[in-house]
Parts: structure tokens; sequence; C-alpha cells
């Protein structure tokens, strides 16, 4: 695991390095550890509060752990007129969560994307990496249950 | 790989590499970006390994792994050059037939080749394709034959000569001359005049001056600047390295989209190995110009391809717009000079610069120059990313390329222009496809993305969509755009529920002149557009919803009560 101080070792002190400094922190943990961020500003010169300012301007910074598995609804235009709206509606009964969440068990994040352009097998989920073309609501067990059996995340 | 200091030593390069090219028999071309990769395009490359490996014929039978070829309905999809015999929807377990019959005899396997629609019968060659047909694929085409990890295949494509020619052969005024007398405008979404823009910023007082490529592609249903990035990375940093020159920038910036990974790996890879050749850094070419670019990685938000937005991110501020003028020209990133371009744009100087202005505005129509790509998306047969000169009717894109709609279906409209555009129906299928046709059909370029709507979609849902999707990425700074994109959601949300009321209509009007008006940025001018253009010509749907309580369509779960009327023409 790559500690807080390495990354801010190497990267540069000005505002400007602030946006790459939170995506190696982001990648490193998994999300933003909300007391990694006094850390961050006082590096690159800034307020607490301006950093945080920043990083939740952002979707894909998170203050929150995210799940073992990250499903992604792709729910661009496309994947709208095939149904993408009723698949992210699958997932959110299934899971027990709304799009934007987290199981507690920190087992699965829910997330939609606003078009991944791969408008050709939607609509589709992206597990970890993963694509699930042409998935329904009738196809959401199946993915789920892919899942579960994966022993580690992919 | 040599670092090359003179113009010559291009050329030299270009001949070693086509010397040194092994003499296969046949090349397998694979196509393997971010949409062949998730229609499963990587197993079927291990198992054409494997299959190559196991029959002894790596020296014979080469094999290509580029980036995308638009076709994406037929994805995982493979090319065999230098027959140019297409081979459709692959598994691995085609792979065996594949090497056997095409490459170690020289059969076609019929059952992999295309068969429509829109063709009579098996269409074993790409270019005999009803998809390929009537595209000109003046950027795209290089796709096919440029592995996007090397440097090399774009330069035997003759890259980077434009950037040479620009050098040594022009003055910095003359490049900008070119590029203005080519006619190239804006892919991005307005369509502003390259040429002008760039005059503007060589202009300008300040020091030093920065170039930016915006490939923030954030409209739903618009993908090809991630293609372009992924397929040919060269071609984008030779635009901007062309126009750095012109306008007298050191410095440049690659601003991308982080939900495109693969971009992101293979422009930074590309960014790298242009450094290691000496095309990047000081003395480019052994000139007294120095250009560098750094790349910068967005973080999921859509307003950040709005260009004030865009520079305040990589600033590292909050990135919210900001009022224009001073527009970049005059005062961009850090306050100095600042030219912003997307992807498509840039891709396009390198061909102006190698093929001269005339050739280049040779193409098109009188006020829009060369080819456009665009995403056909949505209720159509051939999906993919069609490059096609400017001027073509939309008729030819959505029948002859696309194929029509599926399952016996009436087209009804195609949405262009993303968020911010409109939809165009049915009796305007012969509108001629440039900029200001669009925008006079009550649309616009946008970045290119064109979702195609059959009778089973409902207009006044899609407006909808489009307003929850605005709503959700407005930046709340200015209020005609977070109040007014909140309002005419939850009033379209009232609508598609069956609980419209007569006056609605009037109300959103009121509210679309009002944020067109006074929003701050292009994303709450452009937000009323999407239901502006519907109520232009699907009112009566609006109607049907509101007064009869009914979607024709069938696609809103209307749940006030039932009207006997259901499905009765309207009075």
């Amino acid at each position: 695991m790559i500690d807080l101080h390495e990354i801010l070792k190497e990267a540069g002190n000005h505002q400007r390095d602030l946006l790459g400094i939170l995506h190696r922190t982001q990648a490193a943990f998994g999300y933003i550890p909300a007391d990694a961020v006094p850390a961050i500003a006082k590096h690159v010169r800034l307020s607490a509060g301006e950093v945080f300012g920043v990083l939740t301007f952002y979707k894909s910074f998170s203050l929150e752990p995210k799940g073992d598995f990250t499903i992604t609804v792709c729910l661009g235009t496309a994947c709208h007129v095939r149904g993408a709206s009723e698949l992210a509606g699958a997932f959110e009964r299934r899971l027990g969560v709304k799009v934007g969440e987290t199981t507690a068990d920190r087992k699965f994040s829910l997330e939609g994307a606003n078009c991944l352009g791969c408008c050709a097998i939607g609509p589709f989920v992206v597990v970890n990496g993963i694509y699930y073309p042409r998935a329904t609501a009738q196809t959401v067990d199946a993915i789920l249950d892919a899942c579960r059996e994966a022993k580690t995340p992919a | 790989m040599k670092k090359l200091s003179h113009p010559d030593h291009l050329l030299e390069w270009k001949a070693e590499i086509q010397e040194e090219k092994p003499a296969y028999a046949k090349t397998v071309v694979v196509t393997a970006g971010t949409c062949g990769r998730s229609a499963g395009a990587l197993p079927v490359i291990e198992a054409l390994k494997a299959e190559l490996g196991r029959r002894t014929l790596e020296d014979k039978v080469g094999l290509v792994v580029t980036g995308c070829h638009g076709y994406c309905e037929m994805e995982p999809s493979l090319v065999i050059q230098p027959k140019g015999v297409f081979y459709k929807q692959l598994t691995p377990a085609d792979v065996p037939e594949i090497v056997a019959e095409s490459l170690v005899k020289d059969r076609v396997v019929g059952r992999l080749t295309c068969d429509g629609p829109g063709a009579k019968g098996r269409v074993p060659r790409l270019k005999d394709i009803p998809f390929y047909r009537k595209q000109l694929r003046q950027l795209t085409e290089a796709n096919l034959h440029i592995d996007p990890l090397r440097i090399e295949d774009y330069v035997a494509l003759d890259g980077y000569q434009g950037l040479s020619r620009a050098l040594f052969d022009m003055t910095s005024e003359a490049v900008i001359a070119e590029v203005k007398a080519s006619g190239l405008r804006g892919r991005g979404g307005a369509g502003f005049p390259t040429g002008v823009k760039w005059e503007l910023c060589r202009a300008a007082a300040g020091h030093p001056k920065y170039v930016i490529c915006n490939a923030d592609e954030g409209d739903p249903g618009a993908y090809m600047d991630r293609s372009v990035l992924e397929g040919n990375p060269h071609s984008v940093i030779e635009g901007m390295l062309i126009g750095a020159y012109g306008m007298g920038a050191s410095e440049g910036y690659i601003y991308v989209r982080g939900d495109n990974p693969l971009a992101v790996a293979h422009i930074s890879h590309a960014l790298g190995r242009a450094r290691k050749a000496g095309l990047l850094g000081e003395n480019i070419l052994g000139s007294e110009f120095h250009f560098d670019i750094k790349l910068v990685v967005g973080a999921g938000v859509y307003v950040c391809g709005e260009e004030t937005s865009l520079m305040a991110s990589i600033e590292g501020r909050k990135p919210y717009p900001r009022q224009r003028p001073p527009f970049p020209a005059q005062e961009g990133l850090f306050g100095k000079p600042t030219n912003i371009n997307n992807v498509e744009t840039w891709a396009n100087v390198p061909l102006i610069l190698r093929k001269g202005a005339a050739a280049y505005a040779a193409v098109g129509t009188a006020k829009s120059k060369g080819t456009k790509i665009f995403s056909l998306i949505g209720r159509i047969r051939n999906t993919g990313l069609v490059e096609v000169p400017m001027g073509i009717r939309l008729r030819e894109i959505i029948e002859d390329i696309g194929g029509g709609v599926p399952g016996g279906k009436a087209f009804k409209a195609v949405q262009t222009g993303g968020p911010a555009g409109g939809c165009i129906p049915a009796r305007l299928l012969d509108l001629p496809i440039d900029y200001d046709s669009l925008v006079q059909a009550g649309s616009m370029m946008g970045s290119g993305g064109m979702v195609v709507m059959d009778e089973t979609t409902c207009m006044v849902d899609v407006a909808r969509y489009f307003l929850d999707f605005v709503q959700d990425e407005s930046c709340g700074k200015c209020a005609p755009c977070r109040i007014g994109t909140r309002q005419m959601h939850e009033i379209l949300v009232r609508i598609t529920e069956g609980r419209g009321e007569p006056g609605d209509i009037k109300t959103m009007e009121d509210l679309a002149a009002t944020m067109k008006a006074a929003s701050l940025c292009g994303l709450g001018q452009g937000a009323p557009n999407s239901v502006l253009s519907t109520l232009r010509y699907f009112r009566d749907e609006y109607e049907a919803h509101i007064l009869r309580k009914t979607c024709p369509a069938g696609v809103c779960k209307i749940t006030g009560p039932a009207d006997p009327r259901v499905g009765e023409p309207k009075p």
C-alpha cells in the first residue's frame, strides 16, 4: 500500500497539482480518507476547506470506501432508449441501495455513468472492469451471482 | 528509437520503418478499442495468437491490434489484409476455422461475413459493406492501419509530415492562414472557425500562451473523440504541435475524461514516444520551436467540458464556469492567452497541412468543410461511428449507412447535438447535415451524437431524460440553470406521470427563454433545447400526455386517472 507521504513527495506543491494528487490518493486507498485532506491541503498550500470544496465537486472522488464490487450501469441516451433505467432500478431493489450508494456490508457499490460510449452493446453494466452486454432487469440476478462466485474482485 | 533533429530524419525514419516491415503474406487486423474490448475482442486476440503459434505461422501472418474501426455493431471484428475481408461478431471458437480457411488457405468463411442490412447476400470485403460504402473516412481510415502503441505506424502513414511542413516551409502566420483557408470549424459543438480562433490567440498579448485539447467528451451518445484518442493518438499530438507553432504557444494540455481509461493509457503512451523521438520538447525536429504537452485526467464532471470550467479544473480550482468575455484567447489558463479545441478538431489539422487547404476544402458544403464523425446509435441497425462528408443527407446516414430502424418499426426522429441539441423529425430526412442546416432545424451539430428514435420512443420522455441529465450536471453557480433545469425537470416528470396541467407548455417556454438568455455557460443556455425542439415538432405528444393522460408511444407509465379516450386520435 502506497502511503500518502509518498504520493505527496512525488507530486508538485502547486494548486494545479491538486487534481493529480486526488486521483492518486483515490487510486491508492480506493477512496479519499477525510483525515488525509489536511495533509494534502498543506502540501498544495490551500485550506482543508478549499480541498474539500474541490474534491466533493467531482463524481470520481469519494470520501467513503467503495464496495468490493463496483457495479456501473451506463445511463447514456442509447442505453436509456433501450431500458437502462429499469436495469438500474432492478439493481437498486436487489441491493437495497440507490445509485451512488454502497451496501452496508461493503460488498457492492452501485454507480450510474452518463455514457461510456459502448452504445452497440447497451444497455450494459461494468463490474470491476468486466462488461456485461445487453443486460436487462432479468439478468441482474445472474450478474450478482457471478460477483458472489468470484472469490476475489477482478 | 533515435531522436529526430532534422526534418530529413523524419523521412529517413519513415523509409527505415517501411524497409524493416516484415513481408507477411497476410495480416490480421483486430479492432480492440473500448467497445471492441467490451464486446469480447481480447479473448479473440488471445485465441488468434495461440492458434498462429500452434501452427507456427507467426512468421507468415502478421497480427495487428488497432483501435476502433467504427462498426460497433459487428464487434469483435477483424480484417484480413491485403484483400480486406471483414469478419464480424467473433468468438474465440471461430478462430481455428479462420486460421485454417482464410490464413492457411485462401478461402472466405461465409458465415462470418456481413449479410446486410442493406446488402444483397454476403459481403466479404470491408469496402463493399453498405455501412462503409458511403462514408469518407479521412480521419478514421488510419485506425485500420495503426497500432496505437506504435508511433512507427503513424510515421509510416506520413505522420508528423504536416508538422515538418509547418515548421520548415511556412511562417506561423502562413500556418494560421492555411487553417483559415481550409474552412475548418470546431468539431466540439459551436462550430467556430478554427483559424479565426487561432488568429485571436496569436494576436493576444501575454506570455506564455497555452493550447488545450478538450478531450472531456461527455455528451451521452458521443464517443468519437475517445475513438480518435484510442486509435490514433499521434494525430491529436501533431495537430496541437501545428497549432502551437502557429499561435506561438509553448505549453499544451490534454484534458481527458477519466471514464475512458484506454484513451488515457494510449495518449499517455503516445506522449512519451513523441517526446523520445524529439517531436515534443526542445528544438523539435531541429527547429527553434519548443513545445510540450501535459496530460490532465478529469474526474467525472460534465461541466468540465465547458472551456472556462475546464481551465479552472486544470488549475486545481473548483471547476465553475465563468462569464465570457474575457475569452480564453485573451485571458485563459493561468490568466494567459489560451486556445482550446476539441479532439476531432485537432485531428483534422495535420490533414490540412498534409493535403493543403484547397484539397481539404474540396470536401463539404460552402460553409462546412471536411468530414464529421457521428456516433449513430439508438434504434438503428448499424450502431457505430460513421465519418461522412459535410452536407450528406440525413437519409443517407440513417438508411444507407445505418441500415434503417430494426424490427420493421417506423423511423421517428434523430436527436443530435447532445443535451444542448434537439430532435430532427422524420419529415426532414432530406436535410443536409452541416452546421447551419442543423441550427435552422432547431438542433445543432454538437459533438456528433446521433440518437435514432422510432415509433416506440416517447419524445416527452426523451426531453425528460435530457433535463434529468442537465439538472444532475448543473454546477449550481448561476440561478437560471440551477433553478431552471430543476423546475423544467419537475414539470416534465409530472407530465410523463400523467399529472401535467394545461399551462405547463407555456411555463416551460417562459423558463426556456430565461435560461437561454441568462445562463452563464452553454450547459444552461442549451439545456432547454431538448424541450423546445420536441415542442416544435412533437407538440401533439405533449398535449396527449397533458390533456388526454396518454403516452402515444406507450413508454410513460401514466399513473393519473384512466382516460376513456386512450388511443383515440386527437379530436
